[in-house]
């Protein structure tokens, strides 16, 4: 039996591509789909019977005050932590971008904090935000404070925002830069021929020419705070999200009634991760959208 | 036979497509802007330059000063923990051994290594395997897989954890390096880059290749892989440092102690010595310093690679 040399291109190809459709149909979509099953059950893994309960999971979630806490807060974090990041690191990179010598030092030092354990970072933001941490001491100097920060349920969210912005700084600079250096200098040249201030310039011609980079990193920001746990398990009191569930996001939720909670509530943690996953997704949606919009206009 | 495989050089010209982004990605990092190398430094602009730097070198500090903060409290003694000075009065290296002593930090460190390597090279070689084949072969179903792949983007890993966590239960997969390891092993956002890359591998070159007498497996390994470097080593970048940091799932899935990563082993310790922050900076110092260490040698090639993979994924 002979095979065409098209069938024989084929095979090859199913061959090449067997493993990894297994691995995502096995590691990936399936469990999608379990995720979804599971949020229609009363699920204890220790417990035999795992009872079907329908919507029952997502009924509960509406009237659980630390669900909505938690869903406040998460978009908290994405609703300071992503403007307060994005203007950051636009002013930073523009100020990169116009520096002629230094430019790689600059880079390692806005960049270090990116490529470091949000575990560890997490600890030794911790211990400034002590209430006898480096934090209170300096602003004590200048006759401030002392302020609770990780302690105080109005303020600790914001703290640990601040150590969030931080760490993804560095990131969002270079992709800025990337973007920046994408917008012909020409443009800028006539536009200050044309007698553009400074401002003029950036909001006329370098702040349009950015969109593409500005929905990217927008989106990237949104959906990375929207699962926001590690710097909120490393940081806030007890790692629970405390103090008064002022911490608490919707993932360090889910983690809780999974896996701490006696008897664990996996189904229920599930019906949350698919709050999440919808969020995701209608975000997923509307980048897209802002996408094809642009294109269709070029 | 390796004659063969030596490629003439008016091939080489023709395969500079692919690798063209990344050089101009290259000049981006690391070029001063146009508009400010041309004009003349003037007295005005030079002290403007200057104010600049100032500006910009007290930002870097203060980036960084977290981390001089983190190494000068994990050089004090307990009982100098809180003084505000930024050299130790007494430095010792206590901490490091104490911290050396009462964890398993060696084994964590092994063990992250042991799963961030392994991972990235699995991921190197399927990811470019997959985005290979969607980008080079047409064959019945190739958008449907494609399509499929692409769409496990949209799922945050948090909703695949817990049935992740049933799938070992049920499989015996809990507390070992593949229980670790499994969910990453190839990923969706690798694939997409590599295919992304591999498009830019002319036709005719894998045409050249199969007259020769190649096969395809050798093509893709000889031919192909070589020509897309950059994105392949800004892959394995990008996913040894997210496998290095990851937290939630090997949190999740370990259960002793020798078994946990680094991230897992320092977040126990830290907050089981909840107020002996001497030693919570020392651990953290032991977690941080070698990847600092390493991202100063290799900078240049980080900083691009991260560039890279965030703007093509």
């Amino acid at each position: 039996m002979s095979l065409s040399l098209q069938r024989r291109r084929w095979l090859w190809a199913y061959a090449f591509i067997a493993i990894p459709l297994f691995f995502f149909l096995f590691v990936r979509i399936g469990p999608t789909f379990y995720a979804f099953w599971m949020s229609l059950h009363r699920w204890d893994p220790i417990a035999l019977d795992r009872p079907y309960i329908g919507l029952e999971n997502y009924r509960n979630l509406g009237g659980d005050e630390v669900f909505w806490k938690s869903l406040r807060n998460t978009w908290i974090y994405v609703g300071v932590g992503v403007p307060a990041g994005l203007i950051l690191s636009l002013a930073i990179a523009l100020g990169l971008q116009r520096m002629i010598r230094f430019t790689g030092f600059f880079r390692v030092l806005y960049f270090l904090p990116y490529v470091t354990s949000l575990v560890a970072v997490g600890w030794v933001w911790r211990w400034m935000y002590m209430p006898n941490g480096l934090f209170n001491d300096l602003l004590g100097g200048i006759g401030l404070g002392p302020y609770a920060w990780l302690g105080s349920p109005d303020m600790a969210i914001y703290a640990i925002i601040a150590t969030t912005v931080w760490q993804g700084l560095g990131f969002q600079i270079i992709i800025f830069l990337a973007g920046l250096e994408s917008i012909p200098g020409d443009y800028l040249e006539a536009a200050a021929l044309d007698g553009a201030g400074g401002w003029q310039q950036f909001r006329d011609v370098t702040f349009p020419l950015l969109n593409p980079t500005l929905v990217f990193l927008v989106v990237t920001g949104v959906i990375s705070n929207l699962q926001v746990f590690t710097q909120v398990r490393a940081m806030s009191s007890q790692g629970t999200g405390g103090p008064l569930n002022s911490t608490i996001s919707i993932v360090l939720y889910v983690y809780q009634q999974a896996f701490q909670a006696l008897p664990s509530k996996m189904g229920y943690a599930s019906a949350m991760t698919v709050v999440l996953f919808a969020m995701i997704l209608a975000i997923t949606i509307v980048q897209l959208k802002v996408l094809s919009r642009d294109t269709s206009n070029e | 036979m390796s004659d063969s495989l030596s490629r003439p050089t008016s091939m080489r010209a023709q395969i500079a497509a692919p690798v063209a982004d990344v050089s101009t990605l290259d000049e981006v990092l690391s070029r001063p802007h146009a508009v400010a190398a041309g004009r003349r430094m003037n007295g005005r602009r030079r002290a403007a330059q200057v104010l600049l730097a100032l500006i910009l070198l007290i930002g870097g500090l203060g980036m960084i000063f977290p981390f001089v903060w983190m190494v000068v409290s994990s050089l004090k003694k307990a009982q100098d923990i809180y003084t505000l000075s930024l050299i130790p009065p007494s430095p010792t290296l206590g901490n490091y051994q104490e911290v050396l002593q009462k964890t398993s930090y060696v084994r964590w460190f092994v063990n992250s290594i042991v799963v961030a390597t392994i991972t990235t090279a699995s991921v190197a070689f399927f990811d470019s395997l997959a985005g290979y084949t969607l980008a080079k072969f047409r064959f019945p179903g190739a958008n449907i897989i494609f399509i499929l792949i692409l769409s496990t983007l949209m799922v945050p890993t948090e909703m695949l954890v817990i049935p992740w966590y049933m799938m070992s239960i049920e499989l015996h997969w809990t507390n070992s390096y593949w229980g670790i390891m499994f969910p990453g092993v190839i990923s969706a956002f690798g694939v997409f880059l590599m295919r992304q890359f591999f498009m830019g591998v002319p036709n005719e070159l894998i045409d050249a290749a199969r007259l020769d007498g190649f096969s395809e497996f050798r093509i893709f390994w000889k031919i192909a892989m070589p020509l897309v470097k950059p994105a392949l080593a800004a892959l394995c970048i990008f996913t040894f440092l997210g496998n290095w940091n990851a937290y939630i799932w090997p949190l999740i899935v370990i259960r002793s102690e020798e078994m946990r990563t680094l991230p897992v082993g320092i977040a126990f310790f830290s907050s089981e010595s909840q107020s002996s922050f001497h030693l919570i900076m020392a651990a953290a110092s032991l977690a941080t310093i070698p990847v600092i260490i390493i991202f100063i040698i290799f900078q240049r090639q980080i900083i691009k690679g991260i560039a890279l993979a965030g703007l093509k994924g």
